[in-house]
């Protein structure tokens, strides 16, 4: 019975940072799903006057060439969730891979791997951005495979981290001395045991990844004009920040928006997806 | 012929410490055993040793004979994985010494109670649910609906040691290995748990391995005791005879301590 009771009480507690991180972010993801179908003017259409302020016709008024901000921040949108979705996909995906396979090597191998690691997560994100963009071209796409890349090395090193704890347990070797064979060990209790700090993490590294795209971009380094990255928005803005702030201020709040949201959300993952502080909490 | 033949066990370190040197022992179909020594001395590496599952970094020599019935002589030093994966639990089974840790935090005790139920006994579906009642029923839990799907976490340190009493029993062991089950219970908390083990060795006519550095939880369940320090062998015999007149200084030191707790402990109870 203290069972039911403690586990239906707890998850009301959870749930507030979770909504609280959800409503942000779902703004921000309904805004980049509406920019599909409908834009208030196109991204070229330069008809509003330059620097309006906000009103009836531009709601956010318009930049220094005359472009609807709200437009671009609505695709701005669209590419932060696809930047933070892109990162974390190849990160997530090579990292816990790679990471796994280093926490079952010998330690010849593992040793070699975490020091290869350490080397490439002490490598700045943005050098390692600058590097593969340079080796390509400027565009949404190689900024997002340089930000997954200097993300593949930390969730690598965080999953063999996990791995190795967790083998440690007196657990796996209560079910070794069971004679449960490697495979079921590692679906049955490594994974299970790794993945709510995993998907954790991995949501943090969303946020991560999302200002390091604004940073890209803001340096020149992203998607290319007329596409509206919040990180090229601040730039343009920079310029004529004194005289109208609004250019800035709109892909500012969102961006912090955004990032702040899914911290929260991860926040709310982390209570929710480990039964010991479900009780505690 | 013994169930359990261990000749010449040695475990070294891959720096080559000797952390067991040239251990032997033998334990007999249903018969009780009692490996006794100090913290550091080498138990648990032996017990490991004799499941063939030593960490990583450290080698077994020597020769460990299992000869379980149904499932044949095996050399489990140096043996391939598939040889011994069969014999893990329905050979020999294991109770460790911290009954938090030996639990998957994550995992509902119902569902790591089945684990061993489902691969060697084949059951599945209402079979296996009726199995896990049962199992858990029999290392006598309270409510075995709330126990089974509680986390580990969720029940306290003595219901902690009869789950992990269950799921090692759950195959049927030949030879049941006890690492310390008791040390991390409180008194009485131990003798119910040490109770209920020796009742389930006896119904089931199962071996016991128990290794502990207590000799007052030793003498109890045991026939026959083998004393560790620094990894070897310093005496064995029958219990009852090693209690009265230990022959070794060391031995004789255990049972010195052991006399003076048990003389406090009256003391203070009286
Ligand atoms: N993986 C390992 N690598 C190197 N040395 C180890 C390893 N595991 C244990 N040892 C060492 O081997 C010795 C025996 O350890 P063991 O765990 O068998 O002791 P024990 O008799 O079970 O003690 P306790 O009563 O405290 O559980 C100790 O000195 C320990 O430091
Ligand atoms: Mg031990």
């Amino acid at each position: 019975m203290t069972v039911k009771r403690t586990t239906r009480a707890a998850p009301r507690r959870r749930s507030v940072i979770l909504i609280a991180g959800c409503v942000p972010a779902g703004l921000i993801v309904a805004l980049a799903l509406v920019s599909f179908f409908w834009l208030p003017y196109p991204l070229d259409d330069t008809s509003g006057g330059r620097l309006s302020p906000p009103g009836a016709s531009h709601l956010l008024g318009t930049d220094k060439l005359g472009r609807d901000l709200l437009s671009q921040v609505m695709i701005g949108a669209r590419i932060a969730l696809e930047s933070g979705a892109g990162a974390v996909a190849i990160g997530g995906v090579l990292g816990v891979a790679t990471g796994l396979a280093a926490g079952f090597a010998n330690r010849w191998v593992d040793d070699t791997f975490s020091a290869l690691l350490d080397v490439l997560i002490a490598f700045p994100t943005l050098l390692l951005a600058m590097l593969v963009v340079a080796a390509q071209s400027a565009s949404l796409g190689s900024a997002i495979v340089a930000i997954g890349l200097a993300m593949t090395a930390v969730v690598a090193r965080l999953t063999r981290i996990l791995v190795k704890r967790v083998l440690a347990q007196d657990y796996i070797t209560a079910a070794r001395t069971s004679g449960t064979s490697w495979p079921r060990v590692i679906t049955g209790h490594v994974l299970p045991n790794i993945w709510p700090t995993l998907v954790v993490n991995l949501a943090l590294q969303f946020g991560l990844a999302v200002l390091a795209e604004a940073s890209l971009s803001f340096l020149g380094l992203g998607a290319p004009p007329p596409n509206a990255s919040w990180g090229r928005m601040l730039q343009e803005a920079q310029a004529t920040v004194s005289t109208a702030p609004y250019g800035a201020v709109a892909p500012g709040v969102l961006l912090v928006a955004l990032v702040v949201g899914v911290n929260l959300i991860a926040d709310g993952l982390r209570d929710t997806l480990d039964p010991t502080r479900r009780r505690s909490s | 012929m013994s169930l359990l033949d261990v000749t010449g066990l040695s475990v070294v370190t891959d720096s080559g410490r000797a952390l067991v040197s040239d251990l032997s022992f033998t334990v007999e179909q249903g018969g009780r055993l009692g490996l006794i020594g100090e913290s550091g001395s080498g138990k648990s590496l032996t017990a490991l040793a004799v499941m063939g599952l030593l960490p990583p970094g450290l080698t077994a020599s020597g020769s460990v004979v299992l000869d379980a019935p149904g499932l044949g002589r095996t050399e489990m030093v140096g043996a391939a994985e598939s040889r011994l994966r069969p014999l893990r639990g329905r050979g020999a089974g294991v109770v460790f010494q911290e009954p938090l840790t030996a639990l998957d935090p994550l995992m509902r005790v119902g569902r790591q109670i089945a684990e061993p139920l489902r691969r060697h006994r084949g059951l599945r579906g209402a079979e296996l649910r009726r199995a896990v009642a049962a199992a858990i029923d029999r290392v006598q839990l309270p409510e075995p609906d709330r126990i089974a799907r509680a986390f580990p976490h969720e029940i306290s340190g003595g219901q902690r040691q009869r789950v992990a009493l269950a799921m090692a029993l759950a195959a049927e062991p030949a030879l049941l290995i006890a690492d310390e089950p008791t040390t991390a219970l409180d008194v009485t908390v131990q003798a119910e748990v040490l109770g209920l083990l020796g009742e389930l060795i006896a119904e089931k006519d199962m071996a016991l391995l128990f290794v502990s550095h207590d000799l007052a939880v030793v003498s109890g369940v045991t026939d026959e005791l083998v004393v560790l320090k620094d990894g070897r062998a310093v005496e064995s015999g029958r219990t009852a005879d090693l209690l009265h007149a230990p022959r070794q200084p060391y031995t004789r030191s255990l049972v010195e301590s052991a006399r003076t707790f048990e003389n406090a402990l009256e003391r203070i109870t009286r």
